[in-house]
């Protein structure tokens, strides 16, 4: 109860601290930058969802803005329908806004996690360059799909049923409510018992199986829980912006998600993080050099593997380079 | 009945016959040994045995069923537990993590409750992390188990690898050379953790050895192969004096393995 309790109060605390930030971001900021710091929240969520399978699990996927084309697709889509029904019987306002948006969300996470799956299940039975030609391979047929989908509007991309375009429901608050609830959760995740055999099979798979460790059946499930991540990023994405066009989606995007995890360390949550930031930054800073974006990111990635081959954090977390690893103290009563 | 029995298994890479009709039982609670000398079949059998390999021909029963042909993880949860010749530790995880992972079975939390740390996972996590400890604890390994696997001394990593497989609560727990590298007196420490083991899990123990110091020592009952076929099987006493065992290891009849045993 008490347990319950402190949860709730905590929760309630952090959700009031992102909406008093949302006021002063909205006050303090350009709306250049405000898009800015939305794009970086957007590609955390990216970042510490794909450093699941990459990272901690050692599979290489490469295809991962497939899903998050599916759920910004689906986001959008599934938003724009709920709109009517959903302000007929709510009402207009921002409690009938805030349900659509993020029952739209859930919708995308869902959505692009059964895509994760039905990718999932064939694929991880590959490994390494194999596993990574397959994602890429499934990345571009999504992206084909939806550049086919005349019911989404094919090339020219989905822009909702208002001439306006999409309704813009991503905001500050949404971002980083949805950025902290997936840092917890995956988190969470990657410090328990999954995490661990996870780990495992990224260490030494045969290892892993000769423990009893289901290891595909992980993988697939690390897999899809990653594709759903990417979901709802891609949801938070396509409400920032008037429509969702396939070209969003592109392998660069993909490989945008790979510097975000190789930068910050690949199996490090807090080097997502901070990946996931510079990306964001990084990229406005080239916004003049577009067609050399790529060349720079190459270089970098060059530089990082002779430089700092693990990356900024290694597989350690931030508050774990600030204290020592010390040996946990004995279980009681032994 | 035996715990495990092999009958006439047949393991063929190619044109390369590794195992040939070798068949044994071993009893529950014994310690037995598996010799031969180096490309034998030994390593092959172990692999057969935990599914690794898939055998062409024969049965592999455990308790009486037939696992030739299961998948590792699938063996590994029926109670069979390994550590491996060339050690494989998951290097960057730590000491206490390495042996929590063969804790499946004491982990019934759900990935959802894992996400959401509810009660029922933290209480199973309590207790896989005091299961390991009392593991460690066994083999000597206790104070290290916040230390990074990796960086372990040698014969520590092959300790932590039998703390890691006695994590399944195995019934049957195989060793792949476990006293390689060691020194005689972490050998003689080696053979009293065996022994140690077996009576305090009621385990029943394979080992593949080449030491025929801990060899002869520890185990009770011992079948040797040679160019994947069985030459002899039987105590240590009769397997030290057996004429064909001496001729696949020495090419002579010299009574050296006397001599070491």
């Amino acid at each position: 109860m008490k347990r319950t309790l402190i949860r709730t109060a905590v929760t309630a605390a952090v959700l009031l601290a992102i909406y008093g930030l949302q006021f002063g971001v909205e006050a303090g900021f350009t709306e250049y930058v405000q898009r800015i710091v939305l794009l970086a929240g957007i590609n955390v969520i990216l970042a510490v969802g794909l450093n699941l399978i990459n990272g901690t699990t050692g599979q290489f996927s490469i295809g991962h803005a497939g899903f998050m084309a599916v759920g910004a697709y689906s986001a959008a889509f599934i938003g724009v329908k709920l709109a009517g029904p959903l302000h007929s019987v709510l009402g207009p306002g921002a409690l009938a806004d805030a349900v659509i948006f993020n029952s739209a969300l859930v919708a995308a996470a869902v959505l692009a996690g059964i895509t994760g799956l039905i990718v999932g299940l064939p694929s991880l039975r590959l490994r390494g360059d194999y596993l990574a030609v397959v994602t890429l391979g499934f990345g571009e047929i999504i992206r084909i799909l939806f550049n086919n989908a005349t019911f989404l509007g094919s090339a020219t991309g989905y822009f909702g049923d208002d001439p306006s375009g999409l309704p813009a429901y991503t905001n500050f608050f949404w971002v980083f409510a949805w950025v902290t609830a997936i840092v917890v959760v995956i988190h969470n995740l990657t410090f328990s018992q999954t995490g661990r055999s996870l780990t495992a099979i990224r260490e030494d798979e045969i290892a892993a199986e000769a423990m009893a460790t289901p290891t595909t059946r992980l993988k697939v499930i690390a897999f899809a829980i990653s594709a759903a991540t990417a979901g709802i990023a891609g949801g938070l994405f396509a409400h920032m912006q008037a429509g969702v066009r396939p070209e969003d989606f592109r392998f660069e995007k993909s490989i945008d998600m790979i510097v975000m995890i190789i930068v910050g360390g690949l199996g490090s949550i807090s080097g997502a993080i901070l990946g996931g930031i510079f990306v964001a930054v990084s990229l406005e800073l080239m916004r003049d050099l577009q067609q050399y974006r790529l060349v720079l990111y190459a270089l970098l990635l060059i530089v990082i593997m002779i430089v700092r081959p693990q990356g900024l954090l290694g597989t350690r977390e931030l508050y774990q380079v600030f204290r020592k690893r010390k040996p946990s103290p004995p279980a009681e009563g032994t | 009945m035996s715990l495990l029995e092999l009958r006439s298994v047949d393991k063929i890479f190619g044109g390369l016959h590794a195992v040939r009709g070798v068949s044994f039982q071993v009893e529950p609670g014994t310690i037995f040994g598996l010799i031969g000398p180096n490309g034998a079949g030994k390593t092959t059998l172990f692999n057969v045995i935990t599914g690794v390999y898939t055998p062409e021909h024969g049965q592999i029963l455990f308790g009486g069923e037939n696992i030739a042909g299961l998948k590792p993880a699938a063996i590994a949860a029926r109670g069979v537990a390994r550590t491996f010749q060339n050690i494989r530790i998951f290097r960057t995880m730590t000491v206490a993590e390495n042996v929590m992972v063969a804790g499946h079975h004491l982990h019934n939390a759900s990935i959802a409750a894992a996400m959401l740390r509810t009660r029922s996972y933290e209480r199973d996590e309590h207790a896989l992390g005091k299961r390991a400890h009392e593991l460690l604890d066994v083999l000597g390994l206790a104070d290290l188990s916040g230390e990074v696997a990796g960086s372990l001394p040698y014969g520590s990593q092959r300790r932590l690898e039998i703390a890691r497989g006695l994590m399944l609560s195995p019934r049957l727990l195989l060793l792949d050379e476990p006293a390689a590298g060691m020194n005689s007196q972490e050998a003689q420490t080696l053979n009293e953790q065996i022994r140690f083991l077996r009576d305090q899990l009621e385990l029943t123990v394979i080992l593949v050895e080449h030491n025929m110091a801990v060899v002869m020592n520890v185990c009770e009952r011992i079948h040797v192969v040679d160019h994947g076929e069985t030459i002899a099987e039987g105590p240590p006493a009769e397997i030290k004096t057996h004429p064909k065992v001496l001729a696949a290891y020495l090419g002579a009849q010299t009574p050296e393995i006397e001599a070491s045993a």
